[in-house]
């Protein structure tokens, strides 16, 4: 799976979980929660949907690697390999 | 009486299945139109429920809508209706001194279910269980969304009163104004029912579900054909005050509450018993200072079933044998078992006979069942009885829990 694959999933997942959201301008360096109104119970969520969706398991040390799309992309691309 | 020790009804915020406003829900009312259609319920198929279409993101965000619960939903809608109903200025309006007391019947079956059938889509993978189902399920969640979105700082919970909750969740309000722990009440009931299964397989189980093949004939409370309960959602928010702050802001006031009443059977977990029930009509009209014959309209909880029409009817005709000009009318016939939204929706529907003069009739009754029949039974057809003062509401529920509200007209 290409990273523009892995950067689809989690913007899918972020649209579900915070619809009232614009993710077209996300900027990919900067930390999700600066641009848009997520909480840590919304991170949570992401993580479940990860799981539900596409069988990929977050553990809880490996939270803060969700906080850019960028380190999304990083941390999660060698998942769906 | 102190203008401080009376307590009026200043606005109204509703949802039904055939309404989403008073004016709305008293036109399907007088006119027969039903708000009950078929819709798939998970694993049991088609079924005759009552479904609401209000905006659920005309006050929420759609993020906070998923957050949240459909219960919730529901009260958000109907509270600010309520508000804005009321013409108070919010803004103006001290919240610590707000309380949102909300009936319910049940609370949580719809995330509980929602969580275990996903959880089984899913290999049982308990790791799905979201981390949302504790907020979502504690019983005063609904209340609590509502204070969420108004910022209410005030009390907030709910009155778990199975079918009795709307006008429990009334009688909460006015304790609570006349104990002087809030000066502004957010009151009534919710109901989300038909967004789970259980429900429906519980009463399929009793014997007691409705169906019919064409939906909108599925509630047919007092009917000989009648064959159950049609589940039903919806809501109803009064806004409570006492009289002398009404006056002081100069609000329209739709009703003062005079009466109420709450028992139990202390007989069966579901069949009720008429000898109570006569009891808590009987007592909630003592309270009001009133005679039998003062009532002008009865709303009945008639729900449909078997025996539990039969019980009501026994107890009605008993509790006003003694007036001749009280008429009778239900509404479940229209919406189905609104569960706990039932007692203050159906009131709300009764309300707009101070001005009117009119009774709504019930519907869907072809056949009267003998053993339901009354004297001033409105059904049908509206009947115009012209002056109404006041109105009796009853309200009944599992495991024997009565009530009965009454309010009288306001006149200055």
């Amino acid at each position: 799976m290409t990273a523009a694959n892995v950067r689809q999933i989690v913007l899918d997942i972020i649209s579900d979980i915070a619809p009232d959201e614009d993710v077209t301008v996300i900027d990919d360096k900067k930390s999700l929660r600066e641009q848009l109104d997520l909480d840590s119970m919304d991170f949570l969520d992401i993580v479940m949907e990860l799981r539900k969706r596409h069988k990929v398991e977050v553990p809880q040390e490996d939270y803060p690697k969700l906080a850019t799309l960028d380190s999304c992309v990083a941390y999660l691309s060698p998942k769906f390999a | 009486m102190d203008d401080t020790q009376r307590i009026v009804m200043t606005g109204i915020g509703l949802t039904a299945p055939n309404g989403n406003s008073l004016d709305e829900f008293r036109q399907s009312l007088l006119n027969c139109k039903s708000g009950v259609t078929h819709t798939e319920i998970r694993y049991m198929g088609k079924q005759a429920a009552g479904l609401c279409d209000f905006d659920e993101f005309k006050f929420q965000s759609k993020k906070i809508r998923r957050r949240g619960t459909r219960a919730g939903s529901i009260s958000i809608y109907c509270s600010n209706e309520a508000i804005k109903d009321s013409g108070i200025n919010w803004e103006s309006v001290d919240k610590s001194m707000v309380g949102v007391y909300l009936g319910i019947t049940e609370h949580g079956n719809v995330e509980t279910e929602n969580e275990i059938f996903e959880m089984h889509q899913n290999n049982l993978d308990w790791k799905l269980w979201s981390p949302h189902h504790n907020p979502r399920t504690v019983s005063n969640s609904p209340a609590g969304e509502v204070t969420l979105n108004l910022n209410i700082t005030g009390p907030h919970y709910t009155l778990g009163s199975a079918c009795a909750g709307g006008n429990v969740g009334i009688i909460q309000g006015v304790q609570q104004l006349l104990l002087g722990e809030v000066d502004l009440a957010l009151v009534g009931g919710i109901s989300e029912s038909p967004q789970t299964f259980g429900i429906f397989a519980a009463f399929a189980a009793q014997g007691a579900l409705a169906h019919h093949d064409d939906a909108t004939l599925a509630s047919r409370p007092l009917d000989k054909n009648r064959n159950g309960i049609v589940i039903s959602e919806g809501g109803c928010v009064y806004v409570l005050e006492r009289l002398s702050a009404a006056k002081a802001r100069n609000a329209k006031i739709y009703a003062e509450i005079v009466g109420y009443a709450i028992n139990s059977d202390a007989t069966d977990f579901v069949n009720p018993n008429s000898e109570r029930q006569v009891e808590c009509m009987h007592k909630a009209i003592k309270r009001a200072g009133l005679k039998i014959s003062d009532i002008d309209i009865v709303n009945m909880h008639a729900t449909g079933t078997g025996t539990g029409d039969i019980n009501e009817c026994r107890a009605v005709r008993e509790a006003f044998a003694d007036s001749d000009k009280t008429f009778i009318n239900f509404t479940k016939g229209h919406i189905g078992h609104c569960m706990g939204a039932a007692g203050a929706l159906e009131l709300a529907g009764n309300i707009p006979s101070f001005t009117d003069g009119i009774v709504h009739p019930g519907m869907n009754v072809t056949d009267l069942d003998s053993d339901c029949e009354l004297k001033n039974l409105v059904f049908n057809e509206p009947k115009f009885i012209g002056n109404v003062n006041y109105i009796l509401n009853n309200s009944f529920g599992m495991l024997g829990i009565n009530s009965a509200l009454i309010v009288k007209k306001y006149t200055v």
